[in-house]
């Protein structure tokens, strides 16, 4: 093997010049043109309507974890256009690559797009909707008024977006990395992917990474200290137990990630051998630490969503949860569980026939507390009255595609099995059988459900269905097929085959995908057409739904402070107790409240984080170093801010209740 | 036309199956060319059965669930006023007995199989069967087949016949076959369906796999582990020889083909994709283990030898002389330690003795 030679660097602009930018490659610069222009016109009309102020004191320093929620619930919409782009591209090109014909796609870009879309799909897609869900709805659930360090929750948003805006860079300045969604070196390593693709996969994901982290800690201290009096661990409701959990994971699992890729980071940059193949390095030990990481992961992108179905089944059947404590049980079950199992994604490797079943029986029971919980929700169907609004057509489509996934994931589990349908096409299946069935149905179930609450109008009802069959049915369209490739024994990632017999099931799964992109456009159409009929879609009430959280018990949109005087609970469904009790809303008495103020220092921190990263990924070394002192400097200018609270007035509060009460009566 | 032929084969029936297929993807599965399912290889075809039995096991809980979800939303719905409310009814120990134990029984039924097939299929254990019924005589020793995932081809080395080739794999049906495999530079996959399930291919490491084939024909083989811009065309053809079929392809082979010496080897090293099959008649000694240790060329320090020389407490202060300058600037400027260091021509480094005879650890 022939040591890599490094490129001559610039000092001023590093590895950094014009032929970085892709002009030769016309579906790059055609897109490239459409950003540009589409940013111009959001920018032009920005200031048309002099909304900057508004965007930058109510949005982009605003530390309200309402607020914050929407944003991650907004980037994760914004990255999912993007990572479904991908994901067509590949099944265009999938479809037509056969025998003479060589697809539109070159392996140097297709390699760059299936890398691109499990990155983006997971780390900004499936990450900001989940946090977003937990950052809205956690502190309302729990009669919260904002989450335990609102500045850290404005932070962790900004550096999950600068991550995210670095993979959306690497599209128009280099190239992203074309390794696989997890990078497995040696292939990640210098010798092999010489280039900045994997540099940009590298700083991307550990500057989400800090954010997401600090996320989960916010999280978990804010549910551990920050209950309303009177809601013990066993009556918190459902999703905020979910929550935990899944925070639990991140803080425990997320420095995994941190460490394997610093490791990684070493060996690119100052020429460790950790994981290169030579001076005792090691590659196997990034596989086994990077799915340390990578299994609890899935589960944390899940539990939140087990959450979401729970409250929705409940509130949809009127009808308490079945088996609230069997639930808790089951969700605590698979967070442990889910760190035993990281060795079923490489069976293959060699391990040995102990380890191997060992790994693939804790594997297994995993999938019984995921059972208890699928009868759990059934259970709760029985004997209730189920409205089948949105959100409970997504859990119901849920229940029915999520079991057959999970199915096939048992199925994956049995190693021998595995031997013979590991990396195939239906592997492919199963884990967005059970992602897309489970996360993204969950994601969009939790949508509908509280869009109204934190808009205060409805989804329309008509454009929402549309969406749900489409997904529903583009989903078994898209990948019905690759499991019966799978078992004819097709693997993933090829950009070309020579079997032009394997045609027409790629050519489904292509119909497939566009069902599933008509399912988006309507979902975005949705979202027009509700902002339109507004008014006739209004909730006034706060609890369009006949809801049985503490959410539901304040006004839709919630005011800043959520809840005037903090909720007392009683029971597991606090709000439907209190409505069964009719407890009545205080209307007099009220207290100036303490609130903690807006501030600049989270996007500035995350935009100088940005700027280390794009230096580092270019070898820019003066910049990076400038940076990393701004980045330093900055935080601790940001300590000796003292004004970093306020009050809002006894009288604000009266009128802003007042206002509600007004509302409510001329509604009833 | 294509599309037509891809129909009838879906529709062309297969054989009688031993297990007939899960109810859910029946109608799909009824003819097309599952070789996953019903492979001609006997710990392929194990594998496969595998499957069906284990669905099976798991179709007795799924099918109810999916039932119960569709039945119960129909039968409870807001608008049919017969069906029982009970807005309060959240708990039932029996039910949450049922809910926790069915489950509980099918993963410890499936736990015992997986446990049983793992290692009874584990593809490091030797075959003791040639299928169902036959054990494997007691005579027959397992074709020996080295390979080695190179970028993007596969290299085949026969130690027994002492020939090579590249992008064919041949071997005589009802004879087992013990694969030994390592790469060169990333990791891939060795993967023939209709053989036996995939095994990693690693440079630096040695995997093994144990497989048999009862029927003649000609089967595909590739990389199942993505592995760069090659990837998708780095496959072969898996000949399986009846008769004296097998004995005729390696003539053939030794006629035909060049020698592979440690240069042709380093050639053949570098990257390349949709490689013509080639033949090699004879190769140099120890090519493999070179390969293996990652010292085909010579002015590399075997990873077996370096390995021996660390257990045995490595080179102290002499191997400080090792560092050697960046051939760059880079960010962090002095010299380094590189695999470049372990150079037979390095000599305070590397004393001769050491060389010869490593220090047993």
């Amino acid at each position: 093997m022939t040591p890599h030679v490094y490129p001559p660097a610039d000092p001023v602009f590093g590895k950094l010049s014009w032929g970085a930018i892709p002009l030769h490659d016309p579906i790059l610069l055609s897109t490239f043109v459409g950003v540009v222009i589409g940013g111009l016109a959001v920018l032009a009309l920005l200031t048309r309507y002099r909304l900057w102020t508004p965007l930058w004191r109510d949005w982009i320093t605003s530390i309200d974890h309402k607020k914050i929620g929407i944003m991650y619930m907004v980037l994760g919409l914004v990255m999912l256009l993007r990572g479904f782009a991908d994901a067509i591209m590949m099944r265009a090109q999938q479809a037509m690559a056969f025998g003479e014909n060589v697809g539109y796609l070159p392996p140097h870009h297709y390699d760059q797009i299936f890398t691109a879309h499990g990155v983006i799909m997971i780390f900004f897609v499936a990450m900001p909707f989940i946090t977003g869900l937990m950052n809205y709805l956690v502190p309302l659930m729990i009669g919260a008024r904002d989450v335990a360090f609102p500045f850290l929750n404005n932070f962790s948003f900004w550096m999950t977006t600068v991550g995210a805006v670095l993979v959306m860079a690497s599209l128009f300045v280099g190239e992203f990395a074309k390794t696989g969604w997890l990078a497995y070196p040696p292939l990640s390593g210098l010798d092999y992917s010489p280039d900045v693709g994997m540099d940009y996969y590298i700083w991307a994901l550990q500057i989400a990474g800090v954010g997401t982290t600090l996320s989960g800690i916010n999280l978990i201290v804010t549910i551990v200290k920050m209950r309303a009096p009177g809601m013990d661990l066993m009556k918190m409701p459902i999703f905020v137990w979910t929550s935990l959990c899944s925070n639990v994971l991140i803080v425990v699992s997320f420095p995994v990630l941190t460490a394997v890729l610093a490791m990684l980071t070493l060996d690119r940059y100052v020429d460790t051998n950790f994981f290169t193949s030579s001076l005792g390095g090691n590659p196997m030990m990034y596989v086994n630490l990077i799915w340390i990481w990578g299994h609890p992961e899935v589960y944390i992108l899940i539990l939140p969503l087990f959450g979401v179905y729970s409250e929705v089944v409940s509130t949809y059947c009127s009808k308490r949860l079945f088996g609230y404590s069997s639930m808790v049980y089951a969700t605590v079950c698979i967070t442990i569980l889910s760190y035993l199992v990281w060795l079923h994604h490489f069976f293959t490797m060699g391990s040995g026939a102990s380890v191997n079943s060992f790994f693939g029986i804790t594997t297994m029971i995993i999938s019984i507390p995921t059972g208890a919980k699928i009868f759990n929700w059934l259970f709760t169907m029985y004997r209730g009255r189920i409205r089948f609004d949105v959100p409970m057509l997504w859990t119901l489509g849920f229940m029915v595609t999520f079991t057959v996934g999970g199915m096939t994931g048992v199925l994956l589990a049995v190693p021998p099995a595995d031997f013979v349908l590991h990396n195939s096409l239906f592997l492919v299946a199963h884990f967005h059988n059970v992602i897309i069935g489970g996360v993204v149905f969950g994601i969009f179930a939790g949508m509908a459900y509280w869009f109204p609450k934190a808009f205060g109008f409805r989804m329309d009802e008509f454009w929402g269905k549309v969406s749900f069959w489409f997904w529903l049915a583009g989903y078994w369209f898209a990948f019905t097929p690759l499991y019966v490739l799978g078992l004819m024994g097709v693997t993933r990632r090829m950009s070309h085959f020579d079997d032009t017999t394997l045609q027409p099931w790629f050519v489904v799964a292509a119909f497939g995908a566009v069902l599933i992109a008509i399912g988006i456009a309507a979902f975005l159409w949705c979202i027009v057409v509700s902002i339109r009929r507004r008014e006739s879609l209004r909730d006034v009430t706060g609890d369009p739904w006949g809801g049985r959280t503490l959410e539901w018990s304040t006004s839709s949109p919630p005011p800043d402070y959520n809840f005037a005087f903090t909720p007392v609970v009683h029971d597991t469904d606090a709000w439907w107790d209190m409505k069964r009790r009719g407890a009545e809303r205080p209307l007099s008495g009220f207290q100036p409240i303490h609130m903690p103020k807006n501030t600049a220092a989270g996007v500035v921190l995350a935009a100088i984080s940005g700027v280390v990263g794009f230096a580092l990924i270019w070898h820019i070394w003066w910049l990076a170093a400038l940076s990393f002192t701004a980045l330093v400097v900055a935080a601790i200018v940001h300590t000796f801010n003292y004004h970093r609270d306020y009050h809002i007035p006894a009288a604000e509060v009266e009128a802003t209740e007042a206002a509600r009460t007004r509302l409510l009566s001329l509604h009833v | 036309m294509r599309l037509a032929h891809a129909a009838s084969r879906v529709l062309k029936l297969t054989k009688p199956s031993r297990l007939a297929l899960p109810l859910g993807l029946l109608p799909l599965l009824a003819g097309c060319s599952t070789v996953v399912l019903d492979a001609p290889g006997d710990v392929a075809r194990q594998q496969g059965d595998l499957i069906v039995l284990a669905t099976w096991l798991m179709l007795i809980v799924i099918v109810p669930v999916i039932a119960l979800t569709l039945f119960f939303a129909w039968r409870y719905r807001a608008s049919n006023a017969q069906a029982n409310y009970q807005p309060d009814w959240d708990h039932s120990t029996q039910l949450e007995l049922v809910i926790w134990a069915v489950p509980l029984l099918i993963i410890i039924a499936l736990g015992a199989v997986t446990w049983i097939t793992t290692h009874t299929l584990d593809p490091y254990r030797p075959l003791r069967r040639l299928d169902a019924e036959r054990p494997v005589p007691a005579d027959v020793k397992p074709l020996e087949v080295q390979v080695v995932a190179l970028d993007w081809k596969w290299l085949f080395l026969y130690p027994e016949q002492g020939i090579a080739t590249v992008n064919e794999l041949a071997a005589p049906i009802d004879r087992p076959i013990r694969f030994t495999l390592t790469g060169t530079s990333v990791m891939n996959a060795f993967y023939v369906p209709a053989l036996a399930g995939m095994i990693y291919t690693m440079p630096g490491m040695e995997t093994k796999l144990h497989a048999v084939i009862a029927t003649p024909g000609e089967y595909e083989g590739f990389s199942s582990n993505y592995s760069g811009a090659g990837f998708s065309h780095m496959r072969f053809r898996f000949h399986a020889f009846d008769g004296d079929g097998f004995e005729q392809w390696t003539d053939r082979v030794k006629r035909e083909g060049a020698t592979l010496d440690r240069d042709r080897y380093m050639v053949l090293e570098q990257p390349s994709s949709r490689d013509p099959v080639r033949h090699f008649a004879s190769v140099a000694p120890g090519l493999y283990d070179a390969i293996l240790n990652r010292c085909v060329g010579i002015d590399h320090l075997c990873m077996n030898e370096m390995m021996a020389i660390d257990s045995a407490g490595g080179f102290g202060l002499d191997g400080l002389e090792a560092l050697v300058p960046r051939s760059a600037p880079g960010p962090f400027g002095g010299p380094y330690v590189s695999a470049e260091v372990c150079r037979v021509d390095t000599p305070s480094a590397f004393p001769a003795s050491f060389i010869a005879t490593p220090a047993a650890p």
